[in-house]
């Protein structure tokens, strides 16, 4: 029996090799093993590029290499004039992919779309619980306060869905175009409910992306390969392979050696070898992200805005960028929102470097000590917090205030960080998920979030009224002339020091094309074809 | 014998209950917080926060998660991952070939290396070769395993282009592994192209891995050996006028690696610390880089569990080679 299994074994890995020979395999890199490859039930960028970036698809998308809004699954839209109701139409004919373990027998419809949300709030459904997975918590779901906005979803007909909100949400058309509103097939899932192995749910899965799952290899390799009839065209690449290869160095020497195309986040230590290599490309791209640190608005004297501009003046602001970033770069942040992002206010800029007029308003305010907060975690919008203290520390001291270093862990970071009395100045930062503003101002600077993700305790009216009032408007124009004006507040207010917009990059071989830089952090195969 | 081997297992019940609350112990003195962490940069509202605290048990007293833990653990029950969803066990079972394998290797590559040349260098006490190689033997030591294994891609696979960079095997080979040594799986398929690729990509994981108990062997060889050269029966034995070559390889080299056993079987758990290292530098699918990301997620069950699994194995091992120890010298039976 064994013998006879390992020859049809063989004979299988003999057919997969002949059938490679020709096929186009393009290799990525990427820095980490996915949790599992159900885009709703994880939270990683890596989790996404396994998952829902390669095998699935959505009512909408974000335009490759931007944050604007395309049409997906969805092929246009409706949104009610008082914006509680969206009506979306279905891209007719979408087909589901085929695999050995799955044969789809009807194409896309609202019963699918429904279903891929309902999973996620829904306790009756049996895919919302520990039937399926255990311990689920479903992070995106209620971290992007879905359950909060979205009263039901209906199908009109088979080609036709229907969202009800509780009340406007303009954020809500780009929230579904973020990982976990992945739309995935109910007629696999009743299948594999009706016969006893829903885990496979998250680990062969199945949707109507440009590439289907092959095989996981755990913690070493997954295989996809094209979708054939994928709904936008079949992808140029014929098998997409992902070598899982955690170290930084590692990644980029592969790239460098030829055995893989594509490698994300290099070492910055790394980025002068690969730029001298004639065979590889640098890739860069402004991040959607935000490095700052927030004062605590609430207890004087930083209650005062001018003692806190005077602290954002005492500090060197081009020294210290230059020395955390290095060769890697960054832009000096002016604004709360990068400049990539609809509705970046061009005529604001931050406080200039101006440490005689600091020194006179801090002495005037008494500010003779300060805490100042770092953690141990690398992070995009700020590789080294600590070594960023100490040059903050050190600039504060010339200004006659003394700031005393405060040391968590991340997580406990954080935690302390957000209580409402956390004294002094606090370092943190952000990536933004689905390129709205709102996710950036209501995010960290709502009333709201006040205890949660707002760090500096800050709760201004005027700003307020206006990130809400644009969160309930659907028309962009308008959107932007109030985020434009929220931006002018914030700077006026100043709660809190604004660091910088990093870059983010990625090694890519030469004759590798179509590959774009994604602001979201999303690494999409898409479109992108290799010459041989 | 047998009266030996009980009392060797009863002493073992002990450590192992000091493991589990090692095991569990550590997990929670770590900085962080499982539910934070994986909420991710989002946070999580407090409400939620005490409502996932709850789900996942962590609300209880701390000694309640104790003995729930300890009560699934004795019935086989490791867990499932909190991240991966999947059973604790599965994982363990599908990465540890990869550890083995590699470990497998970077032990003979030590002591086929290090065994003659700690001899050698006994034989030649005092000679240039004999400093050289405790030298290189001390640096080998004391060698940052991290740093090292990244000297050795950048100079093997990225200047000269000799060696893979990293990974297991060539990814044009794709084949259902059947017993997850790569291997034996590349020959069961009659792959020859394959398993070659298996050997290129073993050479320097192994040679990495293999740094320290090659060093390690090398100088506990070379002590012994030059104790037992002193004994007066290899002076009989030489008295006698057999060759120089039968009185080291058979007279003196017998008694000389009992001591070297034992040692070859302490390396047992530096191996599995070393593959925390080499495993991450190098890709390589085994428990050692499961832990890292485990921790950095912190995912209690896997590491808690994961701690628990290693350690039985070093136990395994360990009873093996005292066992195997008391073969070889009967004395120790006695005491």
């Amino acid at each position: 029996m064994k013998k006879k299994l390992a020859f049809a074994a063989a004979l299988l890995a003999a057919s997969v090799l002949s059938g490679m020979a020709n096929a186009k395999t393009l290799v990525y890199c990427s820095e980490a093993s996915p949790a599992n490859f159900d885009p709703g039930t994880t939270t990683g960028g890596n989790d996404f590029d396994a998952s829902s970036r390669t095998v699935y698809s959505r009512l909408v998308e974000f335009k490759h290499g931007g944050t604007e809004v395309e049409p997906g699954l969805a092929d246009k839209w409706e949104i009610s004039d008082d914006g509680l109701v969206y009506t979306f139409h279905l891209h007719p004919g979408v087909k589901f992919q085929t695999t050995d373990y799955f044969k789809p027998t009807r194409d896309l419809n609202a019963d699918d779309v429904v279903f891929s949300f309902d999973r996620q709030f829904n306790k009756a459904n049996p895919w919302n619980g520990d039937k399926y997975l255990p311990n689920l918590t479903w992070d995106y779901y209620t971290g992007m306060d879905m359950p909060k906005y979205v009263a039901k979803w209906e199908k009109v007909d088979d080609l036709t869905v229907k969202l009800t909100l509780t009340e406007p949400n303009a954020p809500m058309l780009a929230n579904l175009g973020m990982d976990f509103a992945s739309i995935v097939s109910k007629e696999y899932a009743d299948q594999l409910e009706k016969s006893g192995k829903m885990a496979d749910f998250s680990t062969k899965p199945i949707g109507t992306g440009p590439f289907q799952f092959v095989d996981y290899q755990l913690d070493s390799v997954i295989r996809y390969a094209a979708h054939p009839d994928y709904f936008k065209g079949k992808e140029k690449i014929d098998d997409l392979v992902f070598a899982i290869t955690p170290d930084a160095t590692a990644r980029t020497q592969k790239v460098l050696a030829g055995e893989c195309d594509i490698a994300p986040y290099p070492n910055p230590a790394d980025i002068a070898t690969i730029k001298a290599n004639k065979d590889v490309t640098l890739m860069d791209q402004a991040g959607l992200n935000i490095g700052y640190m927030s004062y605590n608005t609430t207890i004087p004297p930083l209650d005062k805005p001018e003692v806190r501009h005077a602290l954002n003046q005492a500090i060197d602001r081009e020294s210290l960028i230059k020395s955390l970033f290095q060769d890697a770069g960054a832009t000096p942040a002016e604004n709360l929102i990068p400049p990539t992002m609809w509705s970046w206010n061009k005529d604001v800029k931050t406080d200039a470097y101006n440490p005689e007029a600091a020194k006179k308003v801090l002495a005037d305010a008494g500010l003779k000590e300060i805490q100042l907060w770092a953690s141990d975690r690398v992070r995009p919008y700020n590789p080294n917090f600590q070594r960023a203290a100490e040059l903050i520390q050190a600039d504060w001291a010339k200004v006659g205030v003394k700031a005393e270093i405060v040391n968590y862990e991340w997580t406990k970071y954080r935690s302390e960080g957000k209580k409402k009395d956390r004294p002094g100045a606090f370092q943190i930062g952000w990536t933004g998920d689905n390129g709205d503003p709102d996710n950036f101002f209501a995010t960290l600077f709502a009333c709201s979030a006040i205890g949660v993700s707002n760090y500096s305790s800050w709760c201004d009216k005027d700003f307020e009224d206006l990130i809400q009032k644009a969160k309930k408007t659907s028309d962009q124009a308008e959107r932007t002339k109030l985020y434009e004006q929220a931006q002018v507040i914030f700077a006026k207010e100043a709660p809190a020091f604004l660091l910088v917009h990093s870059q983010v990059y990625a090694v890519v071989r030469n004759n590798v094309s179509g590959f774009k830089m994604d602001p979201l952090g999303i690494h999409r195969f898409d479109g992108v074809d290799k010459a041989e | 014998m047998l009266k030996y081997i009980l009392h060797r297992i009863a002493l073992l019940i002990p450590t192992l209950v000091g493991i589990t609350i090692c095991a569990f112990a550590f997990v929670r003195l770590l900085p962080g917080d499982p539910i934070l962490a994986m909420a991710g940069e989002h946070g999580v509202a407090p409400a939620r926060y005490e409502e996932l605290k709850e789900q996942f048990g962590y609300n209880l007293p701390i000694w309640q998660q104790y003995t729930r833990y300890v009560g699934e653990v004795v019935t086989g029950d490791f867990g499932v991952s909190i991240s991966s969803k999947r059973p604790v066990l599965e994982e363990f079972k599908t990465l540890f070939p990869a550890t083995l394998e590699l470990s497998f290797f970077a032990m003979i590559f030590a002591m086929v290396l290090g065994i003659p040349a700690g001899i050698f260098a006994a034989v030649k006490r005092g000679s240039w070769f004999d400093q050289s190689l405790m030298g290189t033997a001390l640096v080998g030591y004391s060698m940052p395993i991290f740093w090292w294994g990244l000297l050795l891609i950048i100079f093997f696979s990225g200047y000269l282009g000799w060696t893979p960079v990293n990974g297991r095997i060539d990814l044009q080979y794709f084949f259902k592994p059947i017993t997850g040594f790569m291997t034996i799986d590349t020959l069961l398929y009659g792959k020859w192209d394959a398993f070659r690729s298996v050997l290129r990509h073993l050479v320097l994981p192994t040679i990495v891995l293999g740094t320290i108990p090659l060093a390690v062997i090398a100088r506990q060889t070379r002590s012994a050996m030059l104790e037992v050269l002193g004994e007066d029966y290899v002076r009989t034995a030489r008295a006698k006028g057999l060759s120089s070559a039968r009185v080291i390889g058979v007279h003196a080299l017998r008694n000389a690696l009992i001591p070297v056993v034992t040692t070859i079987g302490l390396q047992v758990s530096t191996l599995l610390a070393g593959a925390i290292l080499t495993e991450t530098i190098f890709s390589w699918p085994g428990i050692g880089r499961w832990m890292v990301e485990s921790i950095s997620k912190r995912d209690y069950v896997v590491v808690q569990s994961g701690l628990l699994l290693i350690a039985l194995i070093v136990m395994a091992v360990n009873l093996i080679v005292d066992v195997l120890y008391a073969v070889i010298n009967p004395r120790i039976r006695a005491a």
